[in-house]
C-alpha cells in the first residue's frame, strides 16, 4: 500500500441512490418509468487515494461520480465531504465546489471554444472571486500551466483551444481542475479519447498531482487494465450496484465475483494469444427500468442459483478491504 | 495468387492548405482466410487505407499511385463504374459505430437484401430467406429480420452490420474500428465471432483498430502505420516478442499489461505530427530517442528480416546489417 | 483569433451570394451616410407648379414629385431613414429574441414553458394587422414605428435561439462551469451568448430584410411618421397623387426597386451565413 494514503477520509458515499423519472405523462395509468441509475452505492475514499469505479455502459459509473459533485440530483442517500454532509445550501455548496473538481473525458468538448486559455483556467478563480488583480490572475494560471505540464505558459495563454493537440488540452483540463487546489476530483474516462502514446502523459501527470498534494481520485473508465494500472482500489459496478470493491492488484488476480471474473477473463494483454480461450458472457448488460429483484447479475451470470434471483447479495469480506457481494461466496 | 496486393498505394487529399498525403507508399498483402492487423494512432492513414481499396474515398481525396490487386485484378486503375460492380461482392467494409448508419424506417431483413437484389438481381423471397440465412449467421434468431434497427441493442445492431457486409460472399472483409464504440463483453464477442466466420468462410479479414492490445489474439498479422507510412509489418509473433522499431517497441508498451509490473510507461514524447507538415526523413524522428542525423533527412525503405517481417528504420538496418 | 478571422474572411470571399449581398449593402450604406452630400437638390425644394411630376432630365436624374422636389434626392434621403428604422427596429428584435431564447432555453422548466407561449402568440398572429392596430394606438412617430416593429419581431429570433441555447446547454464545457460553482447569469452570458452568437447574427441579417419591408409597407399604407421621408412614404405619396395613372413612373419605381435590392441583399447575406457556418462543422 502507498504510503502516500491517509486514513483521513475525504468521501464518504452511503447508500446513495440516483433515479430519474422518464415517463412524466401524469396521468398514465401503468407504473412510471424509473430508471435506476445508481441504486445503493456506498464506499469510502481516503486521502490521496485513487478508486477506480469500473463498468460497461448502464453500470451508473459516470452517474455516481455526477451525482457526488452534485451535477445530477441525487434520489436518496448520504455523500459526505470531509466529514460533513454535501447539502444544497448555496453557500455550502459552494465552498464543495471550489474543492471538489471534475475531469471530463472529451478533451474536444470541456473546452468552451470562444474563450482564450488564460480564461478558461482562471474561470475557477473568477467564479469564486479568488483571482486578485490582473498580475496575480496570470500568476496563478501560468503556474497551474507549467504544474500541468505546458510550456512554457505564456505560449499558451491567448490561444484558443482549436489551436491545440488532444493531450494538450486536456493538460489545459487538469489544470483548469488544479488551480483551485482541490482536495477531491472526478476523472470520467479522461484518457479514453486519446491517443495511446499521449495516455500515459496524463496518468502521470495526475499520479504527480496526486503525490503532491494529496488528492483523492475517483477514476471512472471501463477499462479494467487502465483502472489496474493506475488504482489503489477497484470498484466494479454492474446496473447501478456494486459487485465488489477491493485492492486492485486483489481484483485482478483474485477476483471473486463472477462478473470481476468475467471483466479479467477478457482482458486483452499485448501479446501472442491465439488460443487463448475467450470465454465472454452472452447477451448485453440490461435496461436499467426494468424492476428487478435479487442479484442484479443472475440473468447473465454463469453460475446462479435459485436464490440469487430472489434475493440480494449482502457484501461479505474476503481479504483485507476486499468485499463482494454474491451468493455463491462464503467467507471463510 | 494472392487474395490481396496492395503495391506502394499512395492516397492524397486535395485540401485548401495543400495536398495531405495520407497513404504514402503502403505495401501489404493478404492471403485466403488470413488476418491482417492494421493498427496506428489518429492520423496515421489506416482509415483512408480501407478507404482506399473500396474506393469509398471522398471527392477531395485520389489514389494518386500504386496498385491494389484483388485476385491480380488492378482496382486502382478502374472506373467509378466498373467499381461499382466489385463494390460489396468482393470487398465490404464495417464501419466503426456502424450500429448509427442502419436505416430507421426500413427492417433489417430489407436492408441486408438490398445488397444482395443490386447485385444479383434475385427475387424478394430469395433475398428474405438469405437475410435469414446470415442473421443466423452472426447468431440472431432467423425471426428478427422482420424487426426494425431500434428492436436491437447496441451489439446487436453491429451484427447486423456484419451480416450485411456479408450479404455478396465477399473475398475480403475490413472492419474499420468496429467494436470501438462497444462494451468490452461485447467487444470480445463481436471479435469471437469476426474470428469463427473468417475461419467457417475462409475470406480475408483486415482489422483496422487503435487498440494494439486486442490484435494479439485475432491476428496471423500485424502492421504498424504512423503518418501515413508503415513502420514495422510481421506476424503478431514479430510484432509483439521481435520488434526493431521504436515506435512498434514504445507503443506496445503504452498498453497496460497485468502480466507486467505496474509501472506508468513513459509514453512517447510530443504528439502524431500534422499530416500537412509531415517531418523530412523518418516521420518518427521527432519523437524517437534512438534519431540519429540519417533520420532526419533520409525516408528509410522497408527492410525484410524475415519470412513476414518487415521494418522501415535506419537503425534496424544498421542492427540486421552488423550481424 | 486572426487566424480564423482571415480563415472565415476567406470562405467569405469565394462565397458568391454572401459577396454580392454585402457589395450590394456595403453601396446603399455609403449612399445613406454620404448620400445627402453629394446631392445637389435640397429635398424640400419645393418648386413651381411647372415643375410638378416632371420626367428625367433637365437636371433631375429621376425627375420630380408631386411637389416639384427632386426625386432623386429623396431618394438618396429616404434610403437614410429606411436603413436606419430598419436597423434600431432590428436591434431591438434582436436583443428581447436573444434575451428570451437564452432564458428560456437555459432556465428551462416554468420560465421556459411561459416565455414559449408568449413567444408562439407573437409568432402566430399576423405581423401587419397586429402592426396597424398598435400604430393606431400609438401613434404614428418615428420611435412608435421602431419600436412597434422591434416589438412584433422578435418571436422568430427567440425560437432559434432557444433551439441553440438547448443545445450548447448539454456540452461538457457548461456542465464544467456549474461544477465550479458558477452562478446562472455567468454560464448565459460567458458560456451561452458566445456560442449562440453566430446564429444570433445570421438570424439578425434575416430579421433586418423584414424590418425594412414592415417599415415599408406601414407607411405605404399611411401608418408611417409624415415628418419622415422613407420608402415607403415615397410610395405612399406617389400612390396617393396618382402617379400610376399618370406613368410617372419615375417616382414610384426607384423606392421599389431600392426596398427589393436592400432586402435582396440581407437575404442574400442571411442564407449565405448559413452556408458558411455549417461547413464549418464537416472541416477536413
Amino acid at each position: 500500500m502507498n504510503n502516500i494514503i491517509s486514513d483521513e477520509i475525504v468521501v464518504q458515499v452511503t447508500d446513495m441512490k440516483v433515479y430519474f423519472d422518464i415517463d412524466k405523462r401524469k396521468f398514465a395509468r401503468t407504473g412510471r418509468k424509473v430508471v435506476r441509475a445508481v441504486d445503493g452505492v456506498s464506499f469510502d475514499l481516503r486521502k490521496g487515494e485513487i478508486l477506480s469505479l469500473v463498468g460497461e455502459s448502464g453500470s451508473g459509473k459516470t452517474t455516481t461520480g455526477k451525482a457526488i459533485l452534485q451535477l445530477v440530483p441525487v434520489t436518496s442517500g448520504e455523500v459526505k465531504f470531509n466529514g460533513a454532509p454535501v447539502s444544497k445550501e448555496k453557500a455550502m455548496l459552494k465552498a464543495f465546489r471550489q474543492k471538489a473538481q471534475m475531469i471530463y473525458q472529451d478533451p474536444y468538448q470541456s473546452l468552451n471554444p470562444r474563450l482564450n486559455i488564460l480564461d478558461i483556467i482562471a474561470e475557477p478563480l473568477d467564479v469564486n472571486h479568488l483571482a486578485g488583480t490582473e498580475k496575480e490572475r496570470m500568476g496563478k494560471v501560468c503556474s497551474a500551466l507549467e504544474t500541468a505540464g505546458l510550456t512554457p505558459p505564456e505560449d499558451f495563454l491567448y490561444r484558443y483551444p482549436y489551436e491545440l493537440s488532444g493531450g494538450q488540452r486536456q493538460r489545459v483540463v487538469v489544470a483548469g481542475a488544479m488551480i483551485m487546489d482541490p482536495d477531491f476530483i472526478v476523472a470520467d474516462e479522461p484518457v479514453s479519447m486519446l491517443d495511446a502514446s499521449i495516455r500515459t502523459s496524463i496518468l502521470r501527470l495526475m499520479l504527480e498531482m496526486r503525490d503532491k498534494t494529496g488528492v483523492s481520485y475517483l477514476f471512472i473508465t471501463h477499462d479494467l487494465s487502465l483502472a489496474w494500472l493506475i488504482s489503489d482500489r477497484i470498484a466494479i459496478m454492474y446496473l447501478g450496484k456494486i459487485m465488489e470493491i477491493g485492492p486492485a492488484e486483489e481484483i485482478i488476480k483474485n477476483g471473486i465475483h463472477p462478473y470481476t471474473r468475467a471483466l479479467t477473463k477478457i482482458m486483452p494483454v499485448p501479446g501472442v494469444n491465439k488460443d487463448k480461450e475467450r470465454i465472454v458472457l452472452e447477451g448485453e448488460t440490461p435496461d436499467a427500468s426494468i424492476e428487478m429483484t435479487g442479484c442484479r447479475f443472475c440473468g447473465r451470470c454463469p453460475v446462479a442459483m435459485a436464490e440469487c434471483s430472489e434475493k440480494e447479495p449482502e457484501f461479505k469480506m474476503a481479504g483485507p478491504e476486499h468485499l463482494v457481494a454474491c451468493h455463491r461466496f462464503s467467507e471463510a | 495468387m494472392k487474395l490481396l496486393e496492395v503495391n506502394h498505394l499512395q492516397t492524397y487529399f486535395d485540401t485548401s492548405h495543400g495536398v495531405l498525403k495520407a497513404v504514402d507508399d503502403v505495401s501489404f498483402d493478404l492471403e485466403y482466410g488470413e488476418s491482417l492487423g492494421l493498427v496506428g494512432e489518429s492520423g496515421c492513414g489506416k482509415s483512408t487505407t480501407a478507404l482506399s481499396i473500396c474506393k469509398l474515398l471522398p471527392k477531395e481525396g485520389r489514389i494518386n499511385g500504386g496498385e491494389i490487386l484483388i485476385e491480380g485484378q488492378d482496382m486502382a486503375s478502374l472506373s467509378d463504374d466498373e467499381i461499382r460492380k466489385h463494390r460489396w461482392a468482393d470487398v465490404s467494409i464495417i464501419f466503426q459505430g456502424a450500429m448509427n448508419a442502419l436505416n430507421p424506417v426500413m427492417n433489417v431483413g430489407d436492408q441486408i437484401g438490398e445488397a444482395m437484389i443490386l447485385h444479383e438481381g434475385i427475387t424478394k423471397d430469395e433475398a428474405d430467406k438469405r437475410a435469414a440465412d446470415l442473421l443466423e449467421l452472426v447468431e440472431i434468431p432467423r425471426e428478427r429480420i422482420a424487426n426494425y434497427p431500434h428492436e436491437f441493442s447496441g451489439g446487436m445492431k453491429q451484427r447486423v452490420m456484419i451480416a450485411m457486409a456479408l450479404a455478396c460472399n465477399p473475398k475480403i472483409v475490413i472492419g474499420d474500428e468496429p467494436t470501438t464504440a462497444l462494451d468490452v463483453m461485447v467487444q470480445a464477442q463481436i471479435l469471437n465471432l469476426l474470428e469463427k466466420l473468417r475461419r467457417e468462410l475462409n475470406m480475408g479479414l483486415i482489422l483496422i483498430t487503435h487498440d494494439l492490445s486486442i490484435l494479439g489474439e485475432t491476428c496471423d498479422k500485424i502492421a504498424v502505420m504512423y503518418a501515413g507510412r508503415i513502420m514495422e509489418m510481421g506476424t503478431a509473433d514479430d510484432i509483439f516478442n521481435h520488434a526493431m522499431h521504436p515506435y512498434t517497441q514504445k507503443l506496445i508498451e503504452c498498453f497496460p499489461n497485468i502480466e507486467k509490473a505496474k509501472i506508468i510507461p513513459e509514453g512517447i514524447k510530443g504528439a502524431p505530427p500534422n499530416m500537412l507538415e509531415v517531418p523530412e526523413g523518418c516521420a518518427f524522428h521527432p519523437r524517437c530517442d534512438k534519431a540519429c542525423d540519417v533520420c532526419m533527412h533520409s525516408r528509410p525503405e522497408p527492410r525484410e528480416i524475415s519470412a513476414a517481417h518487415v521494418v522501415a528504420c535506419h537503425l534496424a538496418d544498421a542492427e540486421v546489417d552488423h550481424e | 483569433m486572426s487566424r480564423k478571422s482571415k480563415e472565415t474572411w476567406e470562405t467569405i470571399r469565394h462565397n458568391t451570394m454572401a459577396m454580392t449581398g454585402l457589395i450590394t449593402l456595403g453601396i446603399f450604406i455609403i449612399i445613406a451616410i454620404f448620400g445627402p452630400l453629394i446631392v445637389p437638390f435640397d429635398t424640400q425644394d419645393y418648386g413651381t407648379a411647372a415643375d410638378i411630376l416632371l420626367p428625367p432630365g433637365n437636371g433631375h436624374l429621376l425627375g420630380t414629385d408631386d411637389m416639384g422636389r427632386d426625386v432623386f434626392a429623396n431618394l438618396i434621403a429616404g434610403a437614410r431613414i429606411s436603413m436606419m428604422i430598419g436597423a434600431l427596429a432590428t436591434l431591438i428584435s434582436m436583443g428581447i429574441g436573444t434575451l428570451i431564447g437564452i432564458s428560456s432555453g437555459f432556465k428551462g422548466g416554468k420560465t421556459d414553458l411561459v416565455l414559449m407561449r408568449i413567444t408562439d402568440f407573437f409568432l402566430v398572429i399576423p405581423w401587419l394587422p397586429l402592426m396597424m392596430v398598435l400604430a393606431a394606438i400609438l401613434g404614428t412617430s418615428i420611435w412608435n414605428i421602431i419600436f412597434v416593429i422591434g416589438i412584433t419581431g422578435w418571436a422568430g429570433t427567440a425560437r432559434v435561439v432557444r433551439a441553440q441555447t438547448l443545445s450548447v446547454k448539454e456540452r461538457p464545457f457548461v456542465e464544467r462551469t456549474i461544477s465550479l460553482g458558477a452562478g446562472n447569469w455567468h454560464i448565459m452570458i460567458r458560456h451561452i451568448l458566445p456560442n449562440v452568437f453566430p446564429l444570433v447574427f445570421a438570424n439578425t441579417v434575416l430579421t433586418a430584410a423584414v424590418a425594412i419591408v414592415s417599415e415599408t409597407t406601414l407607411s405605404f399604407l399611411g401608418l408611417g411618421d409624415v415628418n419622415t421621408a422613407s420608402w415607403g412614404m415615397m410610395l405612399h405619396y406617389a400612390f396617393e397623387c396618382g402617379a400610376t395613372s399618370l406613368g410617372a413612373y419615375w417616382y414610384y419605381l426607384p423606392p421599389g426597386i431600392c426596398v427589393i435590392l436592400v432586402v435582396l441583399a440581407f437575404t442574400l447575406i442571411g442564407y449565405a451565413f448559413d452556408e458558411i457556418m455549417n461547413p464549418k462543422l464537416k472541416k477536413r
